[in-house]
């Protein structure tokens, strides 16, 4: 960690910091002084993305895991759901680089496969929470009154769930050890908990967004000149809040498959046969004094999405503020 | 330590008797996009119970000479890279940080522009004034009240006692400076800077504020800098001026000479783009161009590219501030003839 | 400030409805017969399910037994187990305990996070910041249950330092590690918040106020600065204890505590549908109860804000 190129992982370096000087140096120098052409806040933060390493990094991980929740096959040959009782924990080796469970299965080719089950459900509920609380908070900013009021009032009764807490009663309830749900309707569940229990965030984010560029002159403009709801809406609302949402929605994406993953260490989110890295911590937590490795793997690809996703939204977030810069 | 003495104070380190002296100063930020030269050699001195107006263009340096003396210079970006500051002939850049922490507040005290954001917003006024007694003189907490409600009184803050305990934004600008005013004068300071002290203010309440200094400066015999943009603000309060320009003093004279016969061109814009009731109707004269970029400093004069006198020379000779008379200097290849038109 | 205070409360009053009706409605009604699976492997008894019914009117529809419900609730009923346990005692014994580790827990989370938040926010970039910027990244990315096991593993099982879990006394020093995993999350966000704004403050105009009135460094940034940059961390810090006051389902479950926590997921997994929504029903009132309160503590530390 000691030597200088690691230690700017995270930020980029800046050793001076010109926007800090405050007015001397800048009224010192006119606008014609200023070399650099004025460049839009997208691009200026492309360009700012472009040099982080973080950046880097954590894209290239993210595709990894992408590319392993599409064809995992690509990685492992193993069989991911059934195993022979006589490999029960046996310790890594070259036919199963991770060894095996309690059950006998190969745990590299477990938390191969269990990338598509995080990796799907974690996306899709990303992106119900973003159309929904999306569609509410352009609503209830767009229209105000009571609508406004309303649906501000369901927001906080949402909110005002603790989250894992919601989650588990929602999905005991439709999902209780005696239903017998299939695969897509137990994934369907879990992603619906994390949608209805997330919405009221975005919501909040969009309805503030919406509210502050309303009033804007351009959208005023617009409206004067006969410009249809929809087209303001699409054409200049959506552009200016997106730049938060982009970031909101990758750092969830990370906080999402740590959830599905809780869930599933709880017993009431995804289940067996399903292969998922929080069923795996799940099954093993109870042999975690003999056979370490078996929370230890499906931990470590978790902790590795999970962080990659998160370190992507923090390195996209600080390349869009423009006072971090 | 200094490259290029100017004439106009003492040569370095030789102590002189003055009160504070800012010799041959240089100072440059480093920031990213390259080295700005923001002070280049500047040369100025009060005395006990005088008034020294230093006048520029924002960015001409004034501010940030100000800051180095009082050590509240942001560094980095900026550098001292020569000079001295003078106190009581002592040079403060090289003294320790606790020496120099001692003058400021008790030798040389500081007033800021904008009140409203140089307060702490959550103290209460009375708080920041009283703190001064309690943590450099050790005063009891009530010594402390009552002196701070006194200095209260003293700028002329109605019901002293009351606004004691209100907080920095429920006052309104002009006696938020008053507060201001008393908070620099605690602890009886020999120097006062006063960096643009009303240019945030009303105009009726700016003359208030600048009568209040002046008043405050006699009766107190203190040294004051006043800095300022606005030469309609210094001429009743100033003795001396100096006029900054791309982090130099172009000029430095007593206020009647400097209004009466301006020995630099710079200066003449200056006067120039005062609007006088006299001329009603014509257009205001302005002086054309912008201030240099600092990173970029024209070679010669750095006023040649805007100066309506500017020869040869002026584009390959910096002129050195030079004495053309009693107490006054210009840093201008024809001061002479600039004092001797008519 | 008492009409704003007046507001407020009666804003709560919707939300606090519609969050315990949507647990109710969830917990009770959803299901279709409310008593299937409730009293373990055997079918309730027939005493069990009329008195049940009679008294929360579970034969009629979901709101007026949502009403019979909250109208006991505001008599200080919580309602009986299947058992005949009163709930009002399940949440007597469990949330002291609760409480105990949210404490722990925040006292953990401040020291740490502040102490880092601080340091970095006085000097940024290096390599103190960049250790603190990535292992809060690190903290925020673990999901607790992996940062609990791996404590717990570490502390517990490897090294033996302290039992894997907590004894029902509950000692001070049992706590801290379940309090550190609890806490780990919002101790990153804490040293983040403090360091954005330490560094933002530290450059503001009053505090070089502070400097030219000749204080020591020590003042200055003891007082001064700390004061300032101290709003949005302590706003931070009291939004936290409403969370962590709401129970640690997970960190309560690793550690073997028995708080309101554990309580509600054990109730949950047996359906205990009464002691589930009672118990949600306090949480839920102890969230809202302190958001308020973080609200009013804003406005006593940022003397700028004054609610009308």
């Amino acid at each position: 960690m000691s030597d200088p190129s690691a230690a700017s992982i995270v930020s980029t370096p800046r050793p001076e910091q010109p926007t800090e000087i405050g007015a001397p140096t800048n009224a010192g120098l006119p606008e014609s002084a200023r070399t650099e052409k004025p460049r839009g806040l997208l691009g200026d933060a492309w360009r700012d993305l472009r040099r982080k390493p973080l950046f880097w990094i954590s894209t290239s991980v993210i595709l990894l895991f992408v590319v392993m929740a599409a064809f995992p096959s690509l990685f492992s040959s193993g069989d991911a759901v059934n195993g022979s009782l006589s490999h029960s924990l046996e310790k890594p080796s070259s036919q199963a680089w991770f060894g095996y469970d309690i059950q006998g299965r190969d745990v590299y080719a477990r938390v191969i496969y269990g990338a598509r089950a995080s990796i799907v459900v974690a996306l899709l509920s990303v992106l119900g929470t973003m159309l929904f609380g999306g569609l509410m908070g352009i609503i209830s900013g767009y229209r105000g009154g009571w609508v406004d009021a309303l649906l501000s009032r369901i927001a906080d009764v949402f909110f005002g769930l603790p989250f894992v807490l919601g989650a588990i009663v929602i999905l005991t309830t439709f999902n209780g050890s005696g239903s017998n749900n299939s695969k897509v309707k137990i994934m369907g569940l879990v992603i619906a908990s994390l949608v209805i229990l997330s919405w009221p965030v975005v919501m909040r984010l969009m309805r503030s967004s919406v509210l502050a560029t309303k009033e804007a002159d351009y959208i005023v403009a617009a409206r004067a000149m006969g410009a249809s709801t929809g087209r303001i809406i699409f054409k200049h609302l959506l552009p200016n809040c997106l730049a938060p949402l982009l970031v909101y929605s990758t750092i969830m994406v990370g906080s999402f498959i740590g959830a599905e993953a809780t869930l599933s260490f709880l017993g009431v989110g995804l289940k067996s046969p399903v292969v998922s890295w929080g069923i795996m911590i799940s099954e093993a937590q109870n042999y975690i004094r003999v056979a370490p490795g078996l929370v230890f793997f499906p931990a470590a690809f978790l902790v590795t999405a999970v962080l990659s996703f998160v370190m992507l939204g923090e390195a996209v977030r600080e390349a869009l503020d423009p006072k971090l810069r | 330590m200094s490259e290029q003495s100017a004439p106009g104070a003492g040569g370095a380190g030789r102590p002189s008797g003055r009160l504070l002296e800012v010799d041959d100063l240089r100072v440059e930020f480093r920031t990213q996009d390259g080295v700005a030269k923001v002070i280049n050699g500047v040369t100025y001195h009060v005395d006990a119970g005088e008034t020294l107006a230093v006048l520029g263009e924002s960015g001409s340096g004034k501010s940030v000479t100000a800051q180095t003396v009082m050590g509240i210079l942001d560094m980095p970006p900026g550098f001292v890279t020569g000079g001295q500051v003078r106190f009581h002939g002592k040079d403060m850049l090289t003294m320790s940080a606790e020496e120099r922490r001692r003058i400021r507040g008790e030798g040389i005290a500081m007033i800021f522009q904008d009140s409203l954001s140089a307060l702490n917003p959550v103290f209460t006024v009375g708080f920041q004034i009283a703190e001064q007694f309690r943590i450099r003189r050790g005063t009891s907490r009530a010594e402390a009240k009552k002196r701070a409600i006194e200095m209260l009184d003293q700028v002329k803050i109605p019901n002293a006692k009351g606004r004691f305990s209100n907080y920095p934004h429920q006052f309104s600008g002009g006696m938020r400076q008053r507060a201001m005013i008393a908070m620099s004068l605690a602890l009886d300071p020999e120097v006062l800077i006063a960096d643009e002290p009303t240019t945030a203010l009303d105009v009726t309440v700016q003359a208030q504020i600048m009568d209040l200094l002046g008043e405050l400066q006699r009766e107190r015999q203190m040294g004051l800098i006043l800095i300022t943009h606005d030469l309609g603000v210094v001429a009743d309060v100033a003795d001396r001026i100096a006029v900054m320009y791309a982090g130099r003093i172009v000029e430095e004279a007593d206020v009647y000479d400097l209004y009466a016969k301006p020995a630099h061109p710079y200066t003449l814009g200056l006067l120039d783009s005062i609007p006088r009731m006299d001329e009603k109707g014509q257009q205001l004269r302005t002086i054309k161009g912008l201030p240099p970029n600092l990173m970029n400093i024209p070679p010669g004069c750095p006023f040649n590219p805007r100066c309506p006198m500017a020869q040869p020379v002026c584009r390959e000779k910096v002129p050195p501030l030079l004495q053309i008379g009693a107490g006054r200097a210009s840093a201008c290849h024809f001061a002479e003839e600039l004092v001797n038109r008519d | 400030m008492g009409r704003y205070l007046v507001r407020r409360l009666l804003q709560l009053v919707p939300v606090f409805l519609g969050t315990t009706f949507l647990i109710y409605w969830l917990v009770w009604s959803v299901p279709g017969d409310p008593f299937a699976g409730k009293c373990g492997e055997r079918r309730c008894p027939p005493e069990y399910v009329a008195a049940m019914t009679a008294k929360y009117h579970l034969d009629q529809n979901v709101f007026v037994q949502y009403a019979t419900y909250m109208k006991n609730l505001l008599q200080g009923d919580f309602g009986t187990t299947y058992s005949g346990r009163s709930i009002n005692d399940i949440i007597a014994t469990a949330y002291p305990n609760t409480l105990k580790l949210a404490v722990v827990a925040l006292a953990i989370e401040a020291v740490i996070g502040l102490t880092a938040g601080v340091l970095t926010g006085l000097r940024r970039n290096g390599f103190l910041d960049n250790l603190v910027l990535v292992s809060t990244l690190f903290l925020i990315a673990l999901p607790v249950f992996v940062v609990g096991f791996v404590l717990q593993w570490l502390f517990g099982v490897q090294w033996k330092i302290v039992p894997a879990t907590v004894s029902s006394e509950m000692p001070f020093s049992q706590l801290l590690i379940p309090g550190f995993v609890l806490g780990s999350a919002s101790m990153a966000y804490i040293a983040r918040v403090a360091r954005t704004s330490i560094a933002e403050n530290r450059r503001a105009d009053y505090v070089r106020t502070a400097i030219a009135k000749g204080l020591p460094m020590r003042r200055v940034v003891g007082v001064h600065l700390l004061r300032n940059s101290l709003i949005p961390v302590v706003t931070l810090l009291g939004t936290d204890l409403g969370a962590l006051m709401g129970g640690a389902i997970v960190t309560e479950g690793i550690f073997g505590i028995n708080g309101i926590g554990r309580q509600v997921y054990r109730s949950i997994v047996t359906k205990e549908s009464a002691t589930v929504v009672s118990i949600v029903v306090v949480l839920v009132l102890v969230y809202l109860l302190m958001n308020l309160l973080v609200d009013l503590l804003y406005a006593a530390l940022d003397p700028r804000i004054r609610y009308e």
